[in-house]
């Protein structure tokens, strides 16, 4: 018989992460104030002028006019309401959230599919990524205040002006109805908050009622809450299949409002998979080392390697279908997208360094099935894995709201730090309050006799 | 492979018998050449004290042959025998290239394999495959002993097998 198991989330421990955020925000407010005094406020029109100047370059018309439009018309009003370092400041609380909040989902969404493809191997294990859920109605509200307060510096297509009957932008206007339905274009933008509301709304209640069904069966027992738990999940699973999508159109994709891909969803769904699994190998291993979850052996460590490594290669695969097609078919509208991102010397070898830190680096690296079962390998990967998938929000987001006037500083590093800390602050918190993993789980003696 | 002419086969019927017995067996000294079993037995590799397959390196090589071969045969191609402007690309576009070559990789890495598989399984159109016992296709484990390979005596091994839970204990000889 397995004895249950509790996550002692010691002082010490608390501690750390406390100092963690502390030193984070010293490092944020340090980084913000260093760019007020030394900053580049002369980029922003130059810049304008660049993007316009490229586009043109390929020669044509409909698109660089619009943009070239852009950039004397309402560009002056519009793109400047904030100084950059504000701006900065902004875009960067937009990474965080925007990665916190798929982590936290992704958490949720990986004990669903348990539950849904009826698995056995991960019962040990699968209340870890699951306690990431918390962090949901923290990235709520930190997504709708940072919205409230910055989204005019995050989002062009939230002035108002652009919908003007005369001058406006038409491209923009044909999409107002996705952002402001059932008002007009440049009113409140009710279709999207109300989006924003509804999937954490659902993804939040869904979360707790699997939780409630989880603590339930650690005390009554049987196979009746696994059923109700397996249900639940199918129906979470196709609520996330649409909502991971259109939220990363509504939280990303539309940063970039002209621009947009097919692949998206799926891109950023791929993203924040691999970051949500490669963190939670990476707590599993940490927790092994502390003598937590003796129901966890190598194969079960070696199981999630393998996640690991099959998700890298398949955000590889769905990175490089965005990227092929647009490179290959060189429609202007579209490669403006890879123009800002790759042919840029600002931000070229962060596009490189993403390509690096969750491709190569990864698939190399975890290739061996040794590597997959070497606890100290994995302690190496999977953080790096992690930052690089940060980095690739950063690419996805930076560009298109702070162009050339973004970097990677303290305020950068910092604002991690805070996010890193609060977010497993909650995380060790939420798994501090239940067993470690479900002792009356049907399919726990499967698991106990894993093995690859 | 090294192969003998002279086997002594143990029968099993039970796989948890049949890891019991691999221990029994190892443990008095006798060396098993093999064990056929008609379902892959968790852990057996372990009992038996196989170290790691080489499988997996010869499957990243030719993988990688793949993918030299493919990047050579293009870069000749478009970049120095003949070199045209496609798309209005480089000459060497690698975007471009990344599809052949991803196919050629999996390409070359899965006729590498199947090419591995018939050698070392003697399948190979000179090669004739050995079968120790018709009914380890059915439901029968069988215990392969090369006697050859062997200091102990024809006896002992058999007395060693008996006792450990063999439902039949045979010889077996090829040419």
């Amino acid at each position: 018989m397995v004895t249950e198991e509790r996550f002692e989330f010691t002082a010490t421990a608390k501690k750390r992460l406390v100092i963690t955020l502390v030193v984070g925000l010293v490092l944020s407010v340090l980084g913000y104030f260093t760019l007020g005094s030394g900053g580049d406020h002369g980029g922003g029109h130059g810049e304008e002028a660049d993007n316009s100047e490229m586009v043109s370059d390929h020669g044509e018309e409909p698109y660089a006019a619009e943009d070239a439009a852009d950039a004397e018309g309402h560009g002056e009003e519009a793109h400047h309401g904030s100084s950059s370092s504000v701006k900065r400041l902004l875009s960067n609380l937009w990474i965080n959230n925007v990665f916190f909040a798929g982590l936290a989902i992704i958490g949720v969404f990986f004990f669903a599919i348990q539950y849904a493809a009826q698995a056995g191997w991960a019962t040990g294990i699968k209340r870890i990524p699951f306690a990431f859920g918390s962090w949901l109605p923290i990235a709520f509200v930190l997504m709708l205040v940072v919205f409230m307060i910055g989204g005019h510096d995050i989002f062009h297509w939230t002035h108002s002006d652009l919908y003007a009957e005369v001058g406006g932008d038409e491209i923009v206007k044909g999409k107002a109805a996705y952002f402001f339905w059932p008002l007009q274009g440049g009113e409140f933008p009710l279709f999207w908050i109300g989006r924003l509301v509804i999937f954490f709304g659902v993804w939040y209640l869904l979360f707790r009622k699997l939780r409630a069904l989880a603590f339930a069966e650690d005390i009554e027992g049987g196979t009746k809450h696994w059923y109700k738990m397996r249900s639940t999940s199918a129906i979470f699973l196709v609520f996330f299949a649409v909502s991971s999508s259109m939220a990363a159109w509504d939280w990303i994709m539309s940063i970039d409002v002209h621009w947009f891909s097919t692949m998206f969803g799926w891109y950023s769904f791929a993203s924040w998979w691999v970051a949500g699994l490669a963190l939670s190998l990476f707590i599993v291993v940490m927790l092994k080392d502390r003598g937590y979850l003796s129901v966890v052996n190598a194969n079960h460590i070696h199981d999630l390697g393998k996640f690991v490594f099959a998700f890298t290669i398949f955000w590889t695969y769905v990175w490089f279908s965005q990227f092929l097609l647009i490179y290959y078919a060189h429609i202007p509208e579209e490669t403006v997208y890879f123009l800002e991102r790759w042919k840029d010397d600002h931000y070229a070898p962060v596009f490189y360094i993403n390509l690096i830190l969750n491709f190569f680096f990864p698939f190399l690296v975890l290739m061996t099935r040794d590597s997959k079962r070497h606890t100290r390998i994995l302690k190496v990967v999977c953080p790096a894995v992690v930052f690089g998938h940060w980095l690739d929000f950063y690419l996805m987001v930076s560009p298109g709201t702070v162009g050339h006037n973004g970097g990677f500083g303290f305020l950068e590093i910092g604002l991690i730090l805070v996010y890193a800390s609060a977010f497993l602050y909650v995380t060790f918190n939420a798994l501090s309050k239940a067993p470690l993993f479900a002792k009356n789980h049907p399919m726990l003696n499967e698991s106990l006799h894993h093995h690859i | 492979m090294s192969q003998g002419t002279n086997y002594v086969l143990g029968v099993y019927d039970d796989e948890d018998v049949l890891m019991d017995a691999i221990k029994t067996v190892r443990e008095s000294g006798v060396k098993i050449e093999e064990v056929y079993s008609p379902f892959p037995v968790h852990g057996i590799e372990d009992v038996l004290g196989y170290k790691r397959s080489w499988l997996s390196i010869a499957a990243f090589m030719f993988g990688i042959t793949g993918t030299t071969l493919a990047l050579t045969m293009m870069v000749g191609m478009m970049g120095v025998d003949w070199p045209m402007i496609i798309g209005g690309k480089d000459y060497i576009p690698i975007p471009s290239f990344i599809p052949v070559t991803f196919e050629m990789t999996v390409l070359l890495a899965s006729f590498g394999m199947v090419g591995t598989f018939f050698v070392i399984s003697n399948l190979k159109p000179w090669g004739k495959p050995r079968i120790y016992d018709i009914r380890i296709t059915d439901d029968k484990h069988v215990m392969a002993i090369d006697l050859d390979g062997n200091d102990k005596s024809e006896a002992d091994i058999k007395k060693v097998l008996q006792g450990s839970g063999a439902t039949e204990v045979n010889n077996k000889t090829f040419d």
